[in-house]
């Protein structure tokens, strides 16, 4: 039976997991710090991360597009089926949406960004001061609605594994046994 | 008697054409060996520079300087350059930056308000290239540097361009945290273009 998902969607489901979970502190904490070497360091590996994040989450999408995930339990209330699908699809934009705009922040602000301090990413803006600050603020929004639909998301994994005791969280955590 | 007069008319008609040409070659050669390039045109003017900072490069710029300059394109050894450039008026591509930069471990503006090239010497290379060898002075440290430029006649404006390269590190620009070049890099290319009139 395959309950599970594939176990490509499961590593870039964690690995994105795991850098956006680092992501989110880091940015909070870096834009309040004073401009220092080591401010300057953390905003170029969050860039970087965030560049990563933005390949992944095409990655992702692709394979999503190309994969069916397994299907909800057919017991699940309706409500929920369309709750989970826009909680999803919710996420799958925000992954995009964030490492997008602050990349066009980044360039409105006059920083292109270079990945891993190479391989520069094309200014899609110039530098414009208003467009720079408005951007921050759609970046901070994002963020903020990207926690309040994790914390649905976490929430409601936990709610399905401790509450309903369903199979909906061990479907995206590897497999005890090799089987597949 | 009009066929015996004539050639002397025609001479001297000829004598005193070449007269006129000849006062008048003499006036454009004098002119000509006259135009110096001297007023500088701060409008018309830019000192530019870009630096790296985690592999990113960033542009500033200079918004306020003083340029003196005689510049004779018949004479270039004899021309005289300096630059007093108010380094408080930086733009350093950020508000933090801009900031950042006029403090003690950067530029220190406050003790070294502005920065200072003086030419020692002008050398033509090739064609409108030229070569100036100079002292540039920053936050106290005079450094010998070598600075390729171009001169551009554009109708009575004289256009002059070029760039060299400097190291922070030479001028203590960027002390203490900030003092090695990992995260800001030590190279700052710096570029200018000064537009003189005559």
């Amino acid at each position: 039976m395959s309950q599970h998902y594939t176990r490509t969607a499961k590593a870039l489901h964690w690995l994105m997991a795991v850098l956006i979970l680092g992501m989110l502190p880091l940015g909070f904490y870096m834009s309040g710090l004073k401009l220092s070497p080591q401010k300057l360091q953390l905003y170029s590996w969050h860039k970087w991360a965030g560049v990563t994040i933005f390949l992944l989450a095409l990655v992702r999408l692709a394979w999503r597009a190309t994969h069916r995930p397994p299907p909800l339990p057919a017991s699940l209330p309706r409500s929920q089926q369309i709750a989970a699908a826009a909680g999803h699809w919710l996420l799958y934009i925000l992954i995009i949406a964030i490492p997008l705009s602050g990349w066009l922040m980044s360039s409105a602000k006059g920083f292109q960004t270079v990945w891993f301090g190479v391989l520069p990413i094309p200014d899609l803006v110039g530098k414009n001061k208003e467009l720079g600050s408005l951007l921050t603020d759609v970046h901070v929004a994002l963020n903020f609605l990207l926690i309040a639909v994790l914390l649905g998301h976490v929430g409601a994994a936990l709610k399905h594994h401790f509450y309903d005791r369903d199979d909906i969280l061990l479907r995206m955590l590897p497999r005890k046994t090799r089987e597949n | 008697m009009e066929s015996t007069q004539q050639p002397v008319r025609v001479q001297q008609l000829r004598q005193l054409r070449q007269g006129a040409v000849g006062l008048l070659l003499f006036v454009a050669l004098g002119l000509a060996q006259a135009v110096e390039y001297r007023n500088v045109q701060p409008e018309k003017s830019a000192i530019n520079f870009t630096y790296k900072q985690m592999g990113v490069a960033i542009d500033g710029r200079f918004r306020k300087f003083a340029a003196q300059l005689n510049f004779d394109p018949a004479k270039p050894t004899a021309a005289k350059v300096s630059f007093d450039v108010d380094l408080a008026s930086v733009d350093a591509g950020s508000p933090d930056a801009d900031q950042e930069v006029v403090g003690r471990e950067w530029l220190n503006t406050k003790s070294f308000p502005s920065a200072r090239f003086v030419a020692t010497s002008v050398k033509p290379t090739s064609g409108n290239k030229y070569e100036v060898n100079g002292k540039l002075t920053i936050k106290g440290q005079s450094r010998d540097v070598v600075i390729p430029a171009t001169f551009t006649p554009a109708g009575n404006n004289g256009l002059f361009e070029g760039g060299f390269t400097i190291r922070r590190g030479d001028f203590a620009i960027g002390e203490g945290a900030w003092s090695k070049f990992d995260i800001v890099a030590n190279d700052v290319q710096i570029k200018f273009r000064i537009t003189a009139a005559q």
